[in-house]
């Protein structure tokens, strides 16, 4: 293992504890108040546990227990942080800041200035070097300090949602970089994009309540949700349930047959066939989860149960507008429709419709 | 009463206005249904302001008292500072019926604005003021001259400052003063405090401040006293009272009190 | 403040008249001064012998209080600012004390320390050090009145400034020492010119606590207030040119302090940076 952590941090209420194989990018999601800055803070130094242990490639980070004590200065930590805000030193040019590293780590004025400009090339701001960060636009600032915090060669970099305060035109070409420079490199992510996660990270974590709540491999913490946080930021629906005899069951009328063979999912591409045999292997009784994107939700004002579709009626509870799409959540699920069916089927909050899915688009997986 | 008696230049005016206040202030009291019923001609029961050095301070409190008492129905307002503070506030227009000051150099400064010409009223001498415990052993003058002790004088531009210039030449003595202090009462300061080991200040000064200092006597300082003159000014709204305030000091009552307080007879 | 301006438009006039009676309350009383300032002398009153001797002393004074303002008062607003310690309010309340006590209390207050039977005195004069009616007395008369000065504005900007970068420093590996001087004091230092800019000026009119603390001798303890005091006696065309020369130096000041950039143009805010984007 690259890290291992354990940590209790009483009176914010955090337990949490987990590995970081070495290379590996681990992307920690969760709502406000999760636990994930808390996360970051402890590794980074900026924060004290109540106890716990942490170790990095051999070096101690902190080790709290009752009859011990050791917290290692953030300096000798090994651990850089990308923040959200560049927080580029606005007294120090581009240059200076990513040099900043090397020189507080003794290294030669000369030598430092080489690596700092051979990072900002690698993130192709070169030609900022000379530059204060008050005349760099959101983007570059985030560049540069990319650079500054790999300059540092730490044995981990932390990243704290370090593309949700740049501009939409700006984020993808930044997580680009961010895609390359963290390939074989040992690194935490926080953010609340699926997409960094999906793009950036090895493996997820979920916090909530300062606890963990679901990790593993991104692909399958993001098509297969066990919580509706992991189902939110995966952007499904997941309805919980039980095995039945003939299939999957869930407490408000959601009845899916679970046949011999597994059902194509051309939808969710990371969907292992073992995982739903895995489902129809499952004794009776045993808690499932299905999961289905709203998008292939359908509504009507008929009930349109047909084979290979299960449908039921419920009542709309909120009309939300989406860019291009309007999301109706009704039944416990959400249902994406466009703008146009919800004007020829005369929706509104409180209306009565039937919402349907085919079979096949559904994922369904043992809790 | 009128601004025509006044000739330095830029004071005219607010000398003018300064006078013209004090005649609405002490006006009521000049026309007031006692002043009428007065059996005497000139009714002494209107409210005068006096001006006098801080030196006086003790003294004229005590003297205005009794100088009530005398006259029922008169009111003295008093306003201690250094006398040339005083003079410098008459010049600009300061509504004042008397000036006593602690020199008579000051009191030329006003010249023009008085009523009636100046009466030395008591005289002061200056005195080594030591600490208590007198930690340089000073005896003289000539011991406060001493390299290492720390003797503290009024500058030139003050009073007591030009009257202990004065004093050390005629002594012979080449004193070397480690500050020379703005008014007496921060040579005293020093002294009281222990910072300095001696200072230049006045008898009456040495007695108001107690078992704080001693004094010791400098031979010379006693053969050139300084005057305090008194004179009612012309710009006052009560002049009556006002004269009979200044008689009232160089009179027995006034000299009397001024005597107690350790000032010399002038 | 002409009626066409939009700001102006906006306000009740009553307003707008009684901000112009206090500028004017605070205009009027320099410009008096000014006027009645004696300029065809004013060069040869300025230049005499004890004036200069009292302008050389201030100024050599006033800067050395200020260099010591700067050695203690930068470590107070650091520990202030960044640490946190039971009575640390009581502390910050006791340190700002000189601000708001009259001078002349202070000069006492001085007096019983420093002085020869002073707290500290005794101790001081058993090594030699004496204290009372040296120049080493005004320093720390003026030193005392205008510490509060740096302390407060460095306290508040470090606040302001915040903890941020400083931890983004520690990550990268840098010591305290380099934090604090190449992170913290560089984002501050224009808080800490008008911080010492302010403390020079107050040191500069230090004078209830020097005529109280130091006494008065021209070329040691005569400062230029004090000098001005002095000549008000005898010479006030004097004392009025000096104090024109100490009306100078305060518009200076306060030149001086205005034109330092204020903190927000050091710390970009994202929507400046969005603003940078070509």
């Amino acid at each position: 293992m690259s890290l291992t952590f354990t940590a209790t941090l009483a009176d914010r209420g955090f337990d949490v504890a987990f590995d970081l194989a070495p290379g590996e990018t681990l992307a920690v999601l969760g709502p406000n108040g999760a636990g994930k800055s808390t996360l970051l803070g402890l590794l980074a130094g900026l924060l004290a546990p109540t106890a716990g242990r942490a170790e990095l490639d051999g070096t101690v980070l902190f080790d709290v227990g009752p009859d011990r004590r050791t917290l290692t200065e953030p300096r000798h930590r090994g651990v850089s942080l990308l923040a959200q805000e560049a927080l580029l030193f606005p007294h120090l040019t581009a240059l200076e800041n990513v040099a900043f590293g090397p020189r507080s780590r003794g290294v030669d004025r000369g030598t430092a200035r080489a690596t700092a400009l051979s990072w900002l090339d690698r993130v192709g701001a070169a030609d900022l070097a000379g530059r204060r960060p008050g005349h760099l636009s959101g983007g570059q600032a985030q560049r540069v300090a990319v650079a500054r915090a790999l300059a540092a060669d730490p044995s981990l970099l932390l990243l704290d949602e370090p593309l949700s305060a740049l501009d939409v035109t700006v984020a993808p070409a930044l997580r680009t970089l961010l895609r390359d420079v963290l390939v074989d490199r040992s690194a935490i992510i926080v953010t609340h994009d699926p997409l960094d996660a999906f793009l950036l990270a090895d493996r997820v974590l979920i916090l909530d309540g300062g606890t963990v709540v679901e990790s593993g491999a991104t692909a399958s913490v993001l098509t297969r949700p066990v919580t509706a946080f992991g189902a939110h930021l995966a952007g499904l629906n997941l309805v919980p349930g039980v095995r039945t005899a003939d299939g999957f069951a869930s407490a408000d009328g959601w009845t899916v047959p679970l046949t011999d063979t597994a059902p194509e999912d051309m939808s969710l591409a990371h969907s292992a066939p073992e995982n739903s045999s895995l489902a129809h292997s499952a004794p009776e009784g045993a808690s499932l989860a299905l999961a289905v994107r709203p998008g292939l939700v359908t509504v009507s004002r008929s009930d349109t149960t047909t084979q290979g579709t299960a449908c039921r009626a419920a009542e709309v509870d909120d009309v939300e507008h989406r860019g291009d799409l309007v999301r109706l959540h009704a039944g416990g699920l959400a249902a994406d429709v466009a703008p146009s069916d919800v004007v020829a089927l005369g929706i509104v909050p409180g209306s009565r419709l039937f919402l349907a899915f085919r079979h096949e688009d559904a994922s369904i997986y043992p809790l | 009463m009128s601004g025509a008696r006044l000739t330095s230049g830029r004071g005219i005016a607010a000398a003018a206005s300064g006078a013209a206040v004090l005649l609405a202030l002490t006006g009521c009291g000049a026309t007031s249904p006692d002043a009428a019923a007065g059996s005497e001609g000139n009714a002494i029961d209107g409210s005068i302001t006096v001006f006098a050095a801080a030196s006086l301070t003790a003294a004229f409190t005590d003297l205005a008292g009794q100088f009530e008492e005398a006259h029922p129905g008169a009111e003295v307002t008093l306003n201690f500072a250094g006398s040339s503070d005083l003079a410098t506030q008459i010049g600009e227009g300061a509504p004042a019926d008397v000036l006593a000051s602690a020199d008579t150099d000051t009191m030329g400064r006003v010249t023009d604005l008085l009523a009636a010409d100046p009466v030395a009223v008591a005289t002061n001498t200056l005195q080594l003021a030591v600490p208590a415990d007198n930690p340089a052993g000073i005896t003289s003058l000539a011991d406060a001259a001493r390299p290492g002790v720390r003797t503290v004088v009024c500058a030139r531009q003050v009073p007591c400052g030009a009257a202990a210039a004065a004093v050390g030449e005629s002594a012979g003595v080449d004193l070397t003063p480690v500050s020379e202090e703005s008014s007496v009462t921060d040579v005293l300061g020093k002294v009281t405090s222990g910072e300095a080991d001696a200072g230049l200040v006045y008898v009456t000064d040495v007695r108001s401040a107690g078992d704080a200092v001693r004094g010791i006597d400098v031979p010379e300082a006693a053969r050139a006293p300084t005057t305090y003159p008194i004179a009612a000014l012309a710009g006052s709204g009560d002049p009556a009272t006002a004269q009979e305030f200044v008689d009232f000091a160089a009179g027995p009552s006034g000299q009397s009190v001024l005597r107690s307080a350790g000032f010399g007879a002038p | 403040m002409t009626a066409s301006s939009p700001n102006a438009a906006r306000l009740p006039r009553w307003v707008v008249a009684l901000a112009v009676v206090g500028s004017l309350f605070v205009i009027l009383p320099v410009v008096a001064m000014a006027l009645r300032v004696d300029w065809p002398q004013f060069i040869p009153l300025i230049t005499s012998e004890s004036a200069t001797a009292a302008l050389l002393l201030s100024l050599r004074t006033s800067l050395t209080a200020t260099a010591l303002c700067v050695l203690v008062g930068v470590p107070m607003a650091l520990v202030l600012a960044r640490t946190s310690f039971r009575g640390q309010r009581l502390l910050r309340s006791l340190v700002l004390l000189p601000l708001v006590l009259p001078p002349v209390v202070g000069g006492i207050a001085l007096l019983y320390t420093f002085g020869r039977r002073g707290l500290l005195g005794g101790s001081l004069s058993a090594l030699g050090v004496e204290i009372a009616f040296t120049t080493t007395a005004v320093v720390l008369s003026q030193a005392f009145v205008a510490l509060p000065f740096l302390v407060l504005s460095l306290e508040g900007a470090l606040r302001t400034v915040g903890t941020r970068y400083e931890a983004v420093g520690a990550t990268l590996g840098a010591g305290r020492w380099t934090v604090l001087r190449r992170i913290t004091l560089p984002l501050v230092l224009p808080a800490l010119v008008s911080g010492a800019v302010l403390s020079f000026a107050r040191a500069l009119g230090e004078f209830g606590a020097t005529l109280t603390f130091a006494g008065s001798l021209q070329g040691t303890t005569r400062t230029l207030p004090l000098e001005v005091y002095l000549q008000r006696e005898t010479d006030p065309d004097a004392a009025v040119a000096l104090s024109f020369i100490l009306v100078l130096v305060a518009v200076a000041v306060v030149g001086v302090a205005h034109r330092v950039r204020p903190l927000g143009d050091l710390a970009p805010r994202a929507a400046s940076r969005e603003a940078a984007r070509p």
